[in-house]
Parts: structure tokens; sequence; C-alpha cells
């Protein structure tokens, strides 16, 4: 059992160890990574089957018990995120394999996907603030690395602008959590859960959760703190930016509903700021995204307005709102994640990834147009896609709670996303082609990459079709977050497991 | 003692921040540096400055004024990771600015925002015949 709880974390840093060590044999290295990578998933199909179950699994690691060693919880939140990192880890590396280019850069890719996906299942896994900034770390070397690979001007200015924003956030994070530490004595979760459900937080820690607040945003790429995130995603290989914009700002987000959720689950200031916030990203991010004229760039765009709705659903914090936005989380990543891949699918044939540039596959390859139509109608909230029932419960939650202005805004954002969508569908699919059909490639040499963006379609209609289990899911899982017995437990009964 | 440690993070960070306001690039990259090590300062002073003994507790004994190990264990955590993400910073600076010849804040967004080049490159490279095969088809406007 023991050995279940760590297994998200140990798999890819296995792997990516194992791949380091065959450095120079490059097809061995794509193998493993691709093994490495169905475990994972496998391992979060698991858990999630296990979570289903009502089981929470949690361990103490290296023997010492809470809350001085460090807890490791994987509830229902944790186990569906696990699953579906294990789901986009396996569609990037599978995008990834293609023959060309420089074998060297190809295999580096293997083995920092696989540092990148430690860092996003440790985040996803840890019940302590100080593991999970050094989760953060991990995570963000990993992107790091990632986002440079391949070099290039736009590249390498984009990594800095990156790296800048990104490292600014996590000294941030480290700082808030030297405060929480300082002014309540722990950094366990569970700990930090029951004082300040207890009324006994002092206020020094009250803000400094705040502050922690303040650096996931950054991290999810909230208003008024995104700049980094249309900035520097575009310029990325097309499986990295897939990769990033699938997990990336989704472990900022899941970050912020696993703290808001602990410390205060009423509504209160917190939520009242986070609503406003959330409004402001939904509506700046779909505005970002009509100004925008390359394929990549307004899809960046769009995940800053995507990440308003959970933000929004955590914001309101009625048991249906959590589940909405555990709902939403779920579908979001699986859904952009997608659209990126086939735009580096559009971008490859075409010859551009400039809309002006691109054109003609409809009548070309219809398949696509398809592929495509399905991420891009389920982002747009169209039922009986996936995206329809995240934004439908979502609104019904804020119309319950009275606010009707912030469910106007998400069907307003609903409807400007759907016009993006329009946008790139017309000039993409089925405008002709500027420079004669002729011009469009047949074959993309992504033998691997049509697999990866077929399965994620398939998912994403499946959600759809299948959205009663998923959102019981989603339901049981906002109740565990609303009375996070585990979390307590290793506290309350300190030795006890 | 704390009450100097405290004043140091806020001087370090002030120092800090003001070289991350800067234009260029590599007082905005040293500007990290020195408000990382302001941040540990601060989390090591968290713990507060109690005991001057190691905390070498055994089974049975324990020193007669142990320090806090916890924050100590945290920001040796803090300085190796902020040490590793210092390097690569100044390996992106160093091949942003020798291959590049970017050297403030202004420019790397502005080369950011540059049109998309043509031709997605599958494996990371560009090919000669693609290459070539657009420059033909696009005059540049």
């Amino acid at each position: 059992m023991s050995a279940l709880v760590v297994a998200p974390v140990v798999i890819p840093l296995v792997t990516m160890l194992v791949g380091v060590m065959l450095r120079p044999y490059h097809q061995h290295v794509k193998v493993v990574s691709v093994i490495g990578a169905i475990l994972l998933l496998l391992v979060g199909i698991r858990l999630v089957v296990l979570a289903d179950q009502d089981v929470v699994l949690a361990a103490q690691l290296g023997g010492w018990e809470a809350p001085y060693g460090i807890s490791v919880v994987i509830d229902r939140l944790s186990a569906a995120m696990v699953a579906i990192t294990g789901v986009i880890g396996l569609a990037t590396i599978l995008y990834g394999m293609v023959r060309e280019g420089n074998p060297d850069v190809q295999r580096n890719f293997h083995v920092f996907v696989h540092g990148l996906l430690a860092g996003v299942c440790g985040a996803f896994i840890t019940a302590d603030v100080f593991n999970l900034y050094v989760w953060f770390e991990v995570l963000l070397i990993g992107s790091f690395a990632l986002l440079a690979l391949g070099g290039g001007k736009r590249r390498l200015a984009g990594t800095m602008t990156y790296l800048v924003l990104n490292l600014l956030a996590t000294l941030v994070f480290l700082l808030s959590a030297g405060l929480i530490y300082s002014s309540t004595g722990t950094l366990n979760m569970g700990e930090l859960g029951l004082i300040f459900r207890g009324g006994e937080a002092p206020p020094a820690a009250s803000l400094a959760v705040v502050m922690m607040l303040l650096s996931f945003a950054i991290k999810a790429a909230l208003f008024p703190v995104f700049g980094w995130l249309p900035a520097s995603y575009h310029v990325a290989w097309t499986p990295v930016s897939a990769l990033f914009a699938g997990l990336l700002t989704k472990v900022g987000v899941y970050a912020m509903i696993r703290l808001v959720t602990l410390m205060w689950p009423e509504y209160g200031v917190v939520h009242e700021v986070l609503l406003w916030v959330a409004c402001a990203t939904m509506l700046v991010g779909v505005l970002g995204a009509a100004a925008q004229n390359e394929i990549r760039r307004i899809l960046s765009f769009h995940i800053v307005s995507q990440v308003g709705y959970m933000i929004l659903g955590l914001a309101l914090a009625s048991p249906l709102a959590i589940a909405g936005a555990v709902f939403y989380l779920i579908h979001h990543i699986v859904v952009k994640a997608n659209l990126f891949l086939i735009a580096g699918i559009a971008a490859r044939l075409t010859g551009s990834e400039r809309l002006k540039a691109m054109g003609g596959l409809y009548a070309k390859t219809p398949w696509l147009a398809i592929l495509f139509a399905i991420p891009a109608l389920s982002l747009a909230g169209i039922p009986p896609l996936s995206g329809f029932w995240a934004k439908f419960v979502l609104v019904k939650a804020s119309l319950a709670d009275g606010f009707w202005w912030a469910a106007g805004i998400a069907l307003l954002t609903g409807i400007f996303t759907l016009l993006s969508m329009s946008k790139i569908w017309n000039e993409t699919f089925l405008k002709a082609h500027p420079r004669g059909e002729q011009a469009i490639r047949d074959d993309g040499g992504l033998r691997w990459g049509w697999w990866s963006v077929t399965g994620l379609a398939a998912l994403t209609v499946l959600i759809g079709l299948g959205a009663g289990p998923v959102m019981d899911y989603a339901v049981a899982a906002a109740g565990q977050l609303a009375e996070p017995v585990t979390y307590f437990e290793a506290i309350t009964h300190p030795g006890g497991r | 003692m704390e009450w100097l440690a405290a004043l140091t993070v806020g001087g370090l960070a002030g120092i800090g921040m003001w070289l991350l306001l800067d234009r260029n690039l590599v007082r905005v990259v040293l500007g990290i540096a020195i408000l990382g090590n302001a941040i540990n300062l601060g989390v090591l002073t968290s713990g507060r400055f109690a005991g001057s003994d190691a905390a070498f507790v055994t089974a049975t004994t324990v020193p007669p004024d142990p320090a806090n190990p916890l924050p100590q264990a945290l920001v040796l955590t803090a300085i190796v990771i902020g040490f590793g993400l210092f390097t690569f910073a100044l390996a992106v600076l160093k091949s942003v600015r020798e291959s590049h010849g970017i050297t403030t804040t202004d420019r790397v967004t502005e080369v950011t925002e540059e049109a998309a080049p043509d031709v997605e490159e599958v494996g990371l490279q560009v090919h000669q015949d693609d290459a070539d095969m657009h420059h033909e088809a696009e005059a540049p406007r």
C-alpha cells in the first residue's frame, strides 16, 4: 500500500534516471520513457479506482510522525490529478516521438519531461507546505530546460521572461512558507488546517497564507499577474507547450484549491477577492485572445481565461461550486493540451502558425478538422461535450449563491471563446491555403502525434457523454475537500497509522 | 539577534527588488539572486535564534541548549535549489547575450512578440529543403 502512495513520484524519477544512464542509446531512452509514462498512467488509474471506493491513502515519509515529518495524502482530487498527469504525459511523449531532428535534443526532451512529471505529481500528493515548495522547484527546473530546448532567439528570449517571473513567484512562496512556520510553528497542511479552522491562527499566519496564494496566483496565471504566460508559451516546441498548457498552471490552481478549502471552508474575505479576480481573469484572458493572430498565442490567452472558471468555482465555496471547479480542472487539462497538439499538427501541415499563412485543411484532412472541432467546441462549452457540463455546474452554482453577474461573465466568456475558436476554424480549416492546395504537406512526420490527439479527443467525448459518473466523483472530491478527515487524522492520532 | 537579521533581510530584499526593476538583464538576474538570499535568511530567522548548540539528539542525550534544526534543514534545501536555478539563469543569460546580443528586458519582450517563423519544426530542427521552399514562396513583407 505504501509503495503505491509514492509511486506517482518514484516512477517518473526512476524513468528520468534510467534515461540519463542510457544517454548514448537514443532509441532505448524513448522506449523507457514511453514505458514510464504508461506505468504512471496505470498508477493514476489505480489511485482513482481506490479513491472512488473512498480509500484515502496516506503515509508519513521516513517514519517521522506528523507534524514533524513530511506527510503524503492522496484523496480523490490528488488521485484524479495524478491520473490526468499520466494521460497528458503519455500524449506528450508520444507526440514527441519523431524521427527527424537532432537526436540528442529529442532524448533530452524525454528525460526532462519525466523530471517535470515527477515535480507535478509530487505537488499533487504532498501534504506539507515546504515539501510543496520543493516539488514546485523540481517542476520549475524541468520546465526551464524544456522551454529552452532547441534554442533559437525567440525561444531563449521567452525562457528569460518565464524564468525571471517564475523564480520571483517561487521566492514569494518560500518567504511565505518561512512566515507561516514563524507564526504557527508548523508546516504540515493538516495541522495548519486545524489551526485556521479552529480560529486560532494569528493575523501574521493569515497574511502569510494570503501571500502564498499570491505566488500560486502567479503560477496559475490569474489577473493581474498572468503576463508571463502569453509571453512565453507560444515559443516552445509544440509538445512542450502542450504539456505546459495542460499541467503547469493547473498545479497552481490545485495548490490554491487545496489551501483555500483547507484553511477557509466558509465563504469569506479571501473568497470575495478571488471572485473578482476570477471574473477579471476570464474576461481579460478572452479579450486578449481576440487580439492575437497566431494559433498558439490565441490558445495561450485562452488558458488564462479558462483558469478564471476554476477559480470562480473555488471562490463561490459552495459544495456544488467546488465540484464544478474539480470537474473543470479535469476537463480543461485534456482539452487544452489537445488543442495545442492539434495546433502543432496544423502548423506542420500548412507550414506556419500564423493564421494568415494557414488554411485549406478542411478540404485536405477532414479528420484533423473533426479532431479540432471536438476540443474547440468543448472549450467553448457546447453540449454534449465535457466543457458544457463544467460550465453548466459553475453557472448553476453562481446563480444559486445569487452571484448573477459572475454567471453572466462566465457565459459571456463562453461566447467570446466560441468566437475565437471559429476564428481559428475559419482561417485554418475553411479558408483556402494562401499558396494553393499543393503547399499543404501530406504528412507532417508525426505518426504518433495523430494517436495522441485522437486519444485525447476520445477522452473529451467520453467525459462529455459520461458526465454523470465524473460529476459524482467530483462532488465526492468536493466533499472530501470540505471535510479533509485524513489530513487531520495524522495530527490528532500521531503514530496511529 | 532576530532584529538584526530582520533588518538585514529587509535591506537585502530592498536591494534585490531595486535590481529586479532594472532594464538591464544582468541586474535583473543578480536581483533574483540577492532577493533569494534575503529570503533564505528570512526563513532561517523564522525559527528564532534561541539555542547555541547544534541539535545532535541521540536516544539518551539532548544538548543543553539546542538550536532549532528545522529552519536549518529548510534553508539548506532552499540554498541548494536556489544555487541550481541561479546557475541555470546565468547560463540562459549568457546564451541570450552572446548569441543574440539581447541585454535589456524591453528587447526580450520585443523578440518574443515577433511573428512566428514559418515551418513548425517537427524535431526541433528546420530542414534545409523546407526552409528553402518557404523562402521562395513568401517574400519578406
